[in-house]
């Protein structure tokens, strides 16, 4: 991406004066990467800090040709995405698996609840709380891979980048995730229309898959 | 009917405005600032990840912000208060204690300015050295000017305490926080009798020395103020204590200083 190198070739030349622009750009896909795979937004920020930080702290210590070489959305993708990973498994051996009550925090303004405009806004935060909970229903790997595919929207090649899978994994497991997604958020439409879609193993049943665990390709 | 591909899309959320700031300061490409007390009442102390990087009277937080911020070439916001642990050192520091751990950014500042602040931080509460001191004791004996003007521009003052260094000739010297009468505030504040500091300079008496144990201080040293004034020599140079068998003190290392 052209601003990208830019911002890059910056980095390179003086990255204290540089870098408060890369907080600029890229904090709100940073957090919005981490909410997106962990469900809670402090977490998230957590996180996104943590990974702008230590963004700071490695182009600190590369020579300035390698700094401008960087592409810069995969890469930082990539450290959120380890991140987020590190943290998540800290908070499984910490607290039991959550369920999908910190996604209803986005929910409700009592302000709303009257007229068109405001039965609108709640209809739309319902279908973000369900789509971010059917999101947050894959197992970690896929989730990883729609989440930077769909949600950030990188390339293919770039989310394949800034997971270190290839580019052909990156496809499948975005696709398998996709499918899941749309079957869990439409569970009477695809069971009547798209049997095509239900595949043999599907965890499916009363519309919540089980988490199941990735065989990674 | 949007795809799911498309309502992806609309996860993208808009990170909380804490969390550029935080990373900003963190790193130190930001400063923060908050008050604090300290014995000259109300102060405005201002940090970052990498320390401390400015104190200064409180008074008006947007001018202090501005005047932090052409300082440092770097945004500032205010704070409710300290972080609790800088909070913590600082009042423990205010109060003499030196091994209070506080770090500092002194980015934009000489290696010359260091060395005399660093130097300033060894004085300890309750005792004042005279600018040559400092200027001896990193090595640059002539700079004694340059010293003054190192510690004018010290941009942490009470956290490095300029105000224990002092002019040998009888006046207290400047003080870059709110002037002299600030600086004999703070030096009375931490048990220094300046008064009688300043007559004993006019009188051109600039070290102490004990007749029981033929050392010679400077005149606010710990050791010289334990000698009975029994036992109490003024001497107006240290040559002259030298002269009558008298050896510096080791713990204050005093020195020869130029009028």
């Amino acid at each position: 991406m052209d601003t990208d190198a830019h911002l890059a070739s910056r980095l390179a030349a003086d990255l204290d004066e540089a870098f408060p622009a890369l907080v600029a750009d890229h904090s709100n896909r940073l957090f919005t990467i981490a909410f997106r795979l962990l469900g809670d937004p402090r977490d998230a920020e957590e996180v996104a800090q943590d990974a702008l930080i230590r963004a700071y702290r490695a182009i600190a210590g590369y020579p300035a040709e390698r700094t401008r070489d960087l592409r810069l959305r995969p890469w930082l993708a990539s450290i959120a995405v380890n991140l987020a990973r590190n943290r998540r498994r800290r908070l499984e051996d910490r607290r039991p698996p959550r369920s999908l009550e910190p996604m209803l925090a986005t929910g409700f303004d009592p302000a709303d609840d009257g007229g068109d405009a405001g039965a609108q806004a709640m209809a739309r935060r319902e279908a973000i709380a369900d789509l971010a909970s059917a999101l947050l229903d894959l197992s970690p790997t896929m989730r990883a891979a729609v989440v930077l595919r769909h949600v950030d929207g990188l390339s293919v090649a770039e989310t394949a980048e800034a997971l270190g899978r290839p580019e052909g994994t990156i496809k499948a497991q975005v696709a398998r995730g996709l499918e899941r997604m749309r079957l869990r958020l439409e569970p009477r439409e695809i069971d009547v229309a798209s049997t095509s879609i239900v595949r043999p193993r599907s965890p499916i049943h009363g519309g919540r898959p089980l988490a199941t665990a990735e065989v990674p390709a | 009917m949007t795809t799911l591909e498309m309502q992806l899309a609309t996860l993208r959320a808009t990170a909380p405005a804490s969390l550029a700031t935080n990373t900003l300061v963190a790193l130190g490409l930001a400063d923060r600032f908050a008050a604090t007390e300290s014995p000259l009442g109300e102060v405005f102390v201002a940090w970052n990840g990498r320390g401390v990087s400015w104190v200064a009277l409180a008074g008006d937080p947007a001018r202090f912000e501005q005047a932090l911020t052409d300082h440092t070439g770097r945004p500032a916001s205010r704070a409710e208060a300290l972080p609790p642990k800088l909070a913590r050192s600082i009042a423990r520091r205010l109060g003499g204690d030196r091994r209070a751990r506080i770090e500092l950014d002194l980015r934009g500042s000489t290696s010359f300015e260091a060395a005399v602040w660093r130097k300033a931080l060894e004085i300890p509460r309750g005792e004042v050295r005279p600018y040559g001191w400092i200027a001896a004791e990193i090595g640059h004996p002539k700079a004694v000017r340059a010293v003054g003007t190192a510690l004018a521009r010290n941009p942490v003052p009470l956290v490095v305490p300029c105000h224990r260094v002092v002019r040998s000739d009888g006046h207290i010297g400047n003080y870059s926080m709110g002037g002299s009468d600030n600086k004999r505030r703070v030096l009375a504040a931490e048990g220094v009798d300046v008064p009688g500091l300043e007559a004993e300079a006019a009188e051109g008496f600039r070290y102490v020395g004990s007749d029981t144990t033929h050392i010679v201080c400077h005149p606010t040293c710990r050791d010289a103020r334990r000698v009975t004034p029994r036992h109490r020599v003024r001497f107006g140079s240290l040559r002259a204590a030298t002269v009558a068998g008298y050896r510096p003190c080791r713990h204050c290392r005093p020195v020869s200083l130029a009028a």
